[in-house]
């Protein structure tokens, strides 16, 4: 039973790495835009099809295609935030989250009508690899994208803290109209944070392929789950981000463990629900 | 003007009952549906201002209720109606009550109405009780008295007088304080709470009454299609289509869901002609609700106040 | 009518508010004024019930309000305006009014009476079947007070109604204000304009730094050296004396 049980720990902790990379984009995006992007399970949808179709096609391996993924969604978003989600929603709220929304419904059955609704699975030669670690079996793949996953996350954290692009985009998330006297222009600011959240999940579905499968609805999967990590760990938050990242798997694999595959994925609705009523900033967030 | 749009509506509303075609029906029964639904949805989201992304919550409540109540325990499907408003409407205080107290609004209300249709769905796919993932057949027994028609139109017509009754409760919510209350909180909270309208009780008041309707819709799925399983009741297709239909007919307006409704079946009807492929339609309803959202934000019941003041 | 003891506030590490007493008689209007940021509006905020107070008491006809919700405490006839003005804006002016008159009757045909009735007396006539978002500043300020007065309060909180208003709107606003109280409303006002004040009040409360450092008649408030400093600022009363 401690072995079963240090496995789903194991294993959940890897998933939770790159749940935590989903999920800094989103709380990237909501600390600067202070927006719920809503379109964001979509995104990395479609960040998915892009490296399935890189590997399937064009013979690409997809940790080789990260990069090129990432920088491909980067465009996606930063067109996304230019040209739809700023220009529809004249900066109110409620029309932000609907036009998420919007964009997520387009996304999805965009996909729909391009892949159908097939499930699709890749299999890279490490798909199947394990390292014996012990008595536990540990996936050589996932091992592999818990690692990446927390450099890009610490890769990240030093491109905000360090460089002038990062100190700007801060600048901006805590004072619009200052940062505009500084000469910084809030919209070219609001794009390009919107374009490097999109860019984290073009990384993450470079890692999460060759262990998951993909389809057009598999954003759903990782909607709830991204936002459960991000209020969890408080908005805007990026250490929240990746301690709730790894929380959050952990349990999701108890929660199957103990509730079986079908109870076992209430465990999420529930923390997610139970955060936001008893403690809405979360883990790590401060009072809004 | 009014009585001669009152006219048209009736109309249009009634001509299916006098042609045979199966295919007129059906498209007629489709659309009076999603616009009380969406109605239903419009009490608490258009009115209210409350957002919400789980709404086949209440939905899938009903749906499952009279499926239940008459393969379990053999009861007359026409009792789920009761049962379903009854069991909708308080799950919409459950939820409603919950989230408005903990002070949850704008996103941070949507998104927790999506995790609890998520909980219910989970639930639903792991119990006995519901037949779990396998979902819910109802016996094929057809006759007035069991809740099942031979003809289309007969089903139409009970989704008719529905929807005639939510709209109803819509023009009351327009006149009445109540009403008044509610488009208050939706304008301003603070305004409201200090010209004493209670915002908890009010926002609760109004999740309960939309739960309730959508519920209704709920039940006659169930017996017009004789099936019911998580991902139809429960599933986040549902929660979009009630609010697609209102905010592209118009939130918190009488007639949007109507004029939302048959929007939504005319762009699926005609597009179906061009490019008859799964997910066109949907993505097209995407694309006009963006556009609505970008030049057009009071729907197209909207449309007629712009054209007034232009 | 009003009995405000001891009333305390603490944001963070800033005592925003230091153990106020204020009285209000039945009948009177009662002044509040003190210069920005001296703590005026967020006690109006404790008493009105949309911030819970720290420590302290409200008592309104002797019963105790301390706790209450803003909404319960509107029901029982004390209801605030805001400073910053807080329409529903997409309603028009009568419809907005209408949400207070609906505090103190169900009957649809009877609130919309009053509450155009009420828009008509306060000078909103022209605006009441436009919508509230289009009225101008003193068009909205006028509209707080109409919805205010719509629930038949006993007492109205007036929290900076003349503040970005010209002069012959002032005298517009202040004419109004005596004609609320002739009708029997007891009246509460804050005001940074201490003139504005002295022309209405019988009583002046002066907050400054979160406490209250006079109080009286408006006449004994002017010549008081503690408030000429809050205002002027540290020295003003002493140089004035000399210049005197």
């Amino acid at each position: 039973m401690a072995e079963i049980i240090a496995a789903a720990l194991v294993n959940g902790l890897l998933t939770g790495g790159v749940y935590a990379l989903v999920a800094l984009g989103l709380t990237l995006i909501y600390g600067v835009l202070h927006i719920v992007n809503f379109a964001h399970g979509s995104l990395l949808m479609v960040a998915m099809f892009a490296a399935w179709l890189l590997a399937a096609q064009g013979g690409i391996d997809p940790y080789l295609a990260l990069p090129l993924v990432a920088a491909f969604m980067f465009g996606v978003g930063w067109a996304l935030y230019r040209f739809v989600i700023g220009r529809v929603s004249h900066g109110e709220d409620r029309a932000i989250l609907l036009a998420t929304l919007g964009v997520a419904v387009v996304l999805d059955n965009l996909a729909l009508v391009i892949f159908t609704g097939d499930t699709r699975q890749l299999e890279t030669d490490l798909t199947f690899r394990v390292w014996e670690v012990g008595p536990l079996l540990v996936s050589v793949p996932k091992v592999i994208s818990f690692v990446v996953s927390l450099l890009l996350a610490g890769a990240l954290w030093a491109f905000m803290a360090r460089t002038d692009t990062g100190r700007a985009i801060r600048a901006v998330a805590r004072e619009p109209d200052g940062a505009r006297l500084m000469g910084i222009r809030p919209d070219r600011i609001f794009a390009l944070a919107y374009g490097i959240g999109i860019a984290c999940l073009g990384a993450a579905a470079c890692l999460l392929l060759p262990t998951f499968y993909v389809s057009p609805s598999v954003g759903n999967v990782f909607v709830l789950v991204a936002f459960t990590i991000v209020v969890l760990g408080g908005m805007g938050s990026f250490p929240g981000a990746v301690v709730g990242g790894l929380l959050i798997g952990v349990t999701e694999s108890l929660g199957g463990l103990l509730l079986g595959e079908s109870l076992g994925p209430i465990g999420i609705s529930l923390v997610f629900i139970a955060v936001l009523l008893l403690k809405p900033t979360g883990l790590f967030g401060s009072v809004r | 003007m009014k009585p001669v749009l009152a006219l048209l509506v009736a109309v249009v509303a009634l001509a299916p009952f006098a042609s045979s075609s199966q295919y007129l029906v059906n498209i007629a029964m489709l659309t009076a549906f999603s616009a009380f639904i969406g109605q239903g949805w419009n009490i608490s989201g258009g009115f209210g201002g409350l957002t919400s992304f789980g709404h086949a919550v209440f939905f899938g409540v009903g749906a499952y209720t009279v499926a239940i109540l008459q393969t379990r325990w053999g009861i007359n499907p026409w009792l789920g109606l009761p049962a379903a408003f009854v069991l909708g409407g308080l799950v919409g205080a459950g939820i409603g009550f919950l989230s408005f107290r903990a002070g949850l609004r704008g996103s941070y209300f949507a998104l927790v109405t999506l995790a609890f249709a998520e909980v219910f769905r989970v639930l639903s796919n792991s119990s006995d009780l519901t037949h779990g993932g396998l979902g819910i057949n109802v016996k094929l027994q057809l006759g007035a008295a069991n809740f099942q028609f031979a003809d289309r139109r007969a089903s139409y017509a009970v989704v008719l007088v529905l929807l005639a009754g939510a709209t109803a409760i819509a023009a009351w919510l327009k006149r009445s304080r109540f009403g008044a209350r509610l488009v208050a909180v939706r304008e301003n909270e603070d305004a409201a709470q200090a010209l004493g309208v209670g915002l908890v009780r009010t926002k609760t008041a109004a999740l309960a009454l939309s739960g309730a309707l959508t519920a209704l819709g709920g039940v006659v799925y169930t017996q017009t299609y004789l099936y019911i399983d998580p991902s139809i009741a429960f599933g986040v297709e549902r929660s979009v289509e009630m609010l697609l239909v209102v905010m592209i007919g118009g939130a918190g307006t009488v007639w949007g869901p109507i004029l939302g409704a048959i929007a939504l079946h005319l762009i699926a009807d005609v597009s179906r002609t061009w490019i008859d492929t799964p997910g066109f339609a949907p993505m097209l309803y995407g694309v006009v609700l963006l556009a609505i959202i970008a030049a057009l934000p009071g729907g197209i019941a909207g449309l007629k106040g712009r054209l007034g003041r232009a | 009518m009003l009995e405000v003891r001891a009333l305390s506030k603490r944001f963070g590490g800033l005592q925003a508010v230091k153990a106020v007493d204020l009285d209000v008689r039945a009948g009177s209007i009662t002044g509040l004024i003190g210069p920005n940021g001296a703590g005026k509006t967020t006690t109006f905020a404790m008493i009105a019930g949309f911030i819970r107070p720290d420590s302290g008491s409200v008592r309104l006809d002797g019963a105790d309000v301390t706790r209450l919700r803003p909404d319960r405490i509107a029901a029982r006839g004390m209801v605030r305006t805001f400073q910053v003005t807080q329409p529903f804006a997409g309603l028009s002016v009568a419809e907005n009014i209408r949400v207070g008159a609906f505090l103190r009757t169900a009957d649809a045909a009877e609130a919309t009476a009053r509450a155009r009735a009420i828009g008509t007396r306060l000078g909103l006539g022209a605006f009441l079947d436009r919508p509230a978002a289009a009225l101008t500043v003193a068009g909205r300020k006028r509209l707080e007070v109409a919805r205010a007065l719509a629930t038949n309060p006993k007492l109205l909180l007036l929290d900076e109604v003349m503040a970005g208003l010209n002069p012959s709107e002032i005298n517009e606003i202040v004419a109004l204000i005596r004609d609320v109280r002739a009708g029997g409303v007891t009246i509460l006002l804050i005001e940074h304009i201490m003139q504005a004040v002295a022309a209405l009040a019988e009583q002046v409360y002066v907050l400054a730094e979160g406490a209250l450092i006079a109080s009286g008649t408006p006449r004994d408030i002017a010549g008081n050296p503690a408030v000429i400093e809050a205002y002027l600022g540290h020295g003003a009363a002493a140089r004035m004396a000399r210049h005197a």
